[in-house]
C-alpha cells in the first residue's frame, strides 16, 4: 500500500530524513518509536504533503501513486490521514462545518455523493459515539479551547469520519490518561480492517498493549535504524534508546 | 496652507460651484474654504496616504458634473438585492430619478431638495460640516439637488430604503448625489447605499449623506462598494446622533481604484450609541481609505468599532480611527478594533487609531492587528481533504465573518455574506 523508498528530506536546508525505507501492507499496523528529534513527526508531514519540508532524494508510492506529486489535499483525499501530534487550533470555523466541507470533498473526489445535513449528522453521531467524545466540542470552534485530550480525541473523530486507508497516528497517545487511552486505541482499533493499514508513532509501550503492531520501528537520526516486532518495543520500554544510539554511532565512527 | 493646493481642478470647481444658483449661503461658504484652502494636496496629514487629488488629475477628462444619462427599469432590476423587499431610489448620475425609483413612502416622505420651503432647505449642511473635510466642501460647492427623506415621529420604516447610485462617466467625470435623512424622535430604519459602475470608465464620485438621528431614534445605514477597477471616490458621511439614539453603519468595500470613506458620527448627548463596522477585501491595486470620526460630546455615550481587512497583491487599505470624548462626556465607552491580514508581500495597510481623551472617567479601548494567513491552519485543513483555495477562504472568512453579523436585514446579511465568501475564494 505505501513504499517508502531511501528518502531524504530537509527544512531550510537542514536535512532531517536521510534515507528512509519502509513498506507497509494492507492490513498491518506498524509502530514507529525513536529518541525525540530522530524524525517522526517530520516523516508524518512528508507523508500528508507539509510544504515546508523539500524532499531531497527517494521516493513514495501510495497505492500504487506517486505520493509525493500529490497534493496535501489529494493526498488526503486518496486516504492518507496524519493525526496530528500537536493539533491546531482554529478560531471562527465550526467543527462540524469544517467536518462536513471535509467530509463532502472526500466523498466527490471519490466519486460519491455529498451527504445532506440530516446524512451527515446521523454519520456523526454514530463515530462519535465510537471514540466518546462530547456532542458539545462540535458546535465549537476547531480545536479553539479544547484540552489536549479532547483534541487527540477530534483526531480520532475526524479520522473515522474521513474513512481513510493508510491513518498516521503522531504520538495521539501522548497527554491521553488511562481510560482516554483505551478509548481512543478502542475507536483505532474498531476502524481497523483488512483494506486499511496503520503508522502509530509513539514513545510509549503502554499504547501498543492496546493497538497491537505487528512491526515496530526506531528511527533514529533520519533513519531507520531497527526494525522488530512488538517485542522490541518492550525491550525499549526496558532498556531505553542508549544501546541502540551505541550500536549506531558506533557503527558509523 | 502649503498643504494644500490650488489646481486645475480647483479651478474648474469653483466655475461649475459659480454656475448653481441655489443654497447661496451654503454654496457660497464652500466656495471660500476652497478658495481659501484648495483641495488635499499631497503631503495633507488626512490625505497623505490617499493621493486622490493626484488621481483626479492624471485620470478625469471631463471635468464638470455629470449629466443624467440612460438607466434603464432592468438595469434597475438587475442591481436589485435578490429577494430583498425594498424602496428603491434611483440615482443616475447623482440626478434622483423618480421615474425609476419604486418606494412607497409609508411612514417616511421623499423630496427634492428644490421642493423644500426655505426652512427644509436651511437644514442642508447643518450636519456634514464643509469644515470637516474639503471633499464636503466640494460636493456642497457644486451638488445640482439632492433628495430629503423625512422618516415620520414614532414610525418605523420596515422596508429597507436602497439609494441605488449608478455611474456612467461618459456624461462627465463628477458625480456628486446629496443626501439628507431626518429620523425624527423615535424613528427606526435602515438603508442601504448601492454604487453601481455601468461601464469601466474612470468617474469620481463624491457624495454627501447627512443623518440627522433625533430622540430614541434607530437608524442602520449599510453601504456596499464594487466599483469599477479605474473608480475614484470621496464618500462623506455625517450624523448628529442626539438623546438615546443610535446609528450604525456597515460598510463593505471590494474593488474600485481609490476610494476614500470619510465618515463622522457626533454623539450629541447622553445614552446615545455610534457604531461603524467595516469590512475591505481588496486585491489588484484597489486602494480604500476609512476615514472615521467619532465625537463623544457628553456623559453616558457609547461608540462600538470594528473594521477588519483583507489585502492581496498590490492593493492598499488605510484606516484612520479618531475618537474624540470632551470634558463633559464622562462615563463615556468607546471601542475600536481595526485587523489585517496581508496575503501578500506587496499589500500595504496603514493603520492609525487616534484617541483624544479630555474627560477622565471613560473606558476606551482600541486596538490594531496586522498578519498573515496562518499556514499551519491552512495546512490542517488540506490534511483534511479540504481544497487550498475553499481552506483558504474558510480560514478567511473565520476572519472576517464577524463584521456580517452586524446586519440584521437576514436577506441582506445573506447577500454580503454572499458577496465576500465568493470574493474571498478567488483570493
Ligand atoms: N522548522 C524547523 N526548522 C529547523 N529544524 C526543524 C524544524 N522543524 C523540525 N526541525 C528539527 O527536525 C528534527 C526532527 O524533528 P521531529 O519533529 O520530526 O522529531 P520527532 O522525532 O517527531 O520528535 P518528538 O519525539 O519530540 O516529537 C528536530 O531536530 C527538529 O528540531
Ligand atoms: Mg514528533
Amino acid at each position: 500500500m505505501l513504499s517508502i523508498k531511501n528518502l531524504h528530506a530537509s527544512i531550510e536546508g537542514t536535512p532531517i530524513l536521510k534515507g528512509i525505507n519502509l513498506e507497509i501492507k494492507a492490513g498491518e499496523v506498524h509502530a514507529i518509536m525513536g529518541p525525540n528529534g530522530s524524525g517522526k513527526s517530520t516523516l508524518a508531514s512528508v507523508l500528508a504533503g507539509r510544504e515546508e519540508y523539500e524532499v531531497t532524494e527517494g521516493e513514495v508510492t501510495f497505492k500504487g501513486k506517486d505520493l509525493l506529486e500529490l497534493s496535501p489535499e489529494d493526498r488526503a483525499r486518496e486516504g492518507v490521514f496524519l493525526a496530528f501530534q500537536y493539533p491546531v487550533e482554529i478560531p471562527g470555523v465550526s467543527t462540524t462545518n469544517f467536518l462536513r466541507t471535509a467530509v463532502n470533498q472526500v466523498r466527490e473526489y471519490r466519486g460519491q455523493e455529498a451527504l445532506d445535513a440530516v446524512k451527515f449528522l446521523s454519520l456523526m453521531k454514530e463515530k462519535m459515539k465510537l471514540v466518546e467524545i462530547d456532542q458539545k466540542l462540535m458546535s465549537r470552534a476547531l480545536n479553539e479551547g479544547f484540552s489536549g485530550g479532547e483534541k487527540k480525541r477530534n483526531e480520532i473523530f475526524q479520522m473515522a469520519m474521513l474513512e481513510p486507508t493508510l491513518s498516521v497516528l503522531d504520538e495521539t497517545d501522548s497527554g491521553l490518561d488511562i481510560d482516554a487511552l483505551r478509548i481512543v486505541s478502542n475507536g483505532v482499533n474498531k476502524l481497523k480492517s483488512k483494506d486499511n493499514a496503520t503508522v502509530v508513532v509513539t514513545h510509549y509501550q503502554r499504547l501498543l498493549d492496546y493497538i497491537v503492531p505487528d512491526f515496530v520501528h526506531v528511527l533514529y537520526k533520519g533513519q531507520i535504524v531497527k526494525s522488530g516486532t512488538k517485542e522490541l518495543a518492550m525491550e525499549l520500554e526496558e532498556k531505553g534508546y542508549d544501546w541502540i544510539k551505541a550500536e549506531v554511532d558506533g557503527a558509523s565512527v | 496652507m502649503t498643504t494644500l493646493t490650488h489646481n486645475k481642478i480647483t479651478g474648474s470647481i469653483l466655475d461649475l460651484a459659480k454656475a448653481q444658483t441655489s443654497f447661496g449661503t451654503l454654496r457660497q461658504s464652500a466656495i471660500k474654504f476652497i478658495e481659501e484652502n484648495g483641495l488635499p494636496a499631497q503631503k495633507a496629514e488626512e490625505y497623505k496616504f490617499t493621493p486622490i487629488v493626484k488621481k483626479l488629475e492624471s485620470k478625469l477628462s471631463n471635468f464638470h458634473l455629470a449629466a443624467a444619462t440612460s438607466i434603464s427599469q432592468s438595469d434597475v432590476e438587475q442591481a436589485m438585492i435578490p429577494g430583498l423587499e425594498a424602496d428603491v431610489l434611483v440615482f443616475d448620475n447623482g440626478h434622483f430619478s423618480p421615474a425609476l425609483s419604486s418606494y412607497t413612502q409609508d411612514n417616511y416622505t421623499v423630496s427634492l431638495f428644490s421642493e423644500l420651503d426655505e426652512q427644509g432647505q436651511s437644514t442642508i449642511g447643518q450636519v456634514a460640516k464643509i469644515e470637516k473635510d474639503p471633499f464636503t466642501a466640494l460636493n456642497s460647492a457644486i451638488f445640482a439637488d439632492g433628495i430629503s427623506i423625512e422618516v415620520q415621529k414614532n414610525k418605523a420604516v420596515t422596508k429597507p430604503i436602497v439609494f441605488m447610485h449608478f455611474m456612467q462617466a461618459n456624461q462627465g467625470d463628477i458625480i456628486a448625489p446629496r443626501i439628507y435623512i431626518h429620523g425624527a424622535e423615535g424613528t427606526e430604519a435602515s438603508f442601504l447605499e448601492q454604487i453601481i459602475s455601468t461601464d469601466d470608465k474612470a468617474y469620481f464620485f463624491n457624495p454627501v449623506v447627512e443623518v440627522k438621528v433625533e430622540r430614541n431614534a434607530h437608524l442602520r445605514y449599510y453601504k456596499l462598494q464594487d466599483e469599477n477597477p479605474e473608480a475614484l471616490g470621496v464618500n462623506n458621511l455625517e450624523a448628529d446622533i442626539h438623546r438615546d439614539a443610535t446609528f450604525t453603519t456597515v460598510t463593505l468595500s471590494l474593488r474600485g481604484d481609490m476610494l476614500r470613506n470619510n465618515l463622522n458620527l457626533n454623539l450629541l448627548d447622553s445614552g446615545c450609541e455610534g457604531n461603524m463596522y467595516g469590512l475591505y477585501l481588496l486585491g489588484e491595486t484597489t486602494h480604500v481609505d476609512n476615514h472615521t470620526n467619532v465625537d463623544h460630546t457628553m456623559p453616558h455615550s457609547e461608540s462600538n468599532e470594528l473594521y477588519k481587512g483583507i489585502l492581496a497583491d498590490k492593493s492598499r487599505g488605510v484606516f484612520n480611527g479618531k475618537i474624540f470624548v470632551r470634558q463633559d462626556a464622562q462615563k463615556t465607552n468607546a471601542f475600536q478594533q481595526n485587523n489585517n491580514i496581508l496575503l501578500s508581500n506587496e499589500a500595504i495597510i496603514n493603520t492609525k487609531p487616534q484617541l483624544e481623551i479630555w474627560a477622565d472617567d471613560v473606558k476606551c479601548s482600541h486596538g490594531c492587528t496586522t498578519g498573515q494567513l496562518d499556514e499551519e491552519a491552512l495546512f490542517y485543513l488540506q490534511a483534511r481533504g479540504i481544497g487550498k483555495d475553499q481552506a483558504k477562504a474558510l480560514l478567511l472568512y473565520a476572519f472576517a465573518g464577524e463584521v456580517m453579523d452586524h446586519i440584521k436585514i437576514d436577506v441582506l446579511k445573506e447577500h454580503f455574506i454572499g458577496l465576500v465568501q465568493a470574493r474571498l475564494e478567488k483570493f
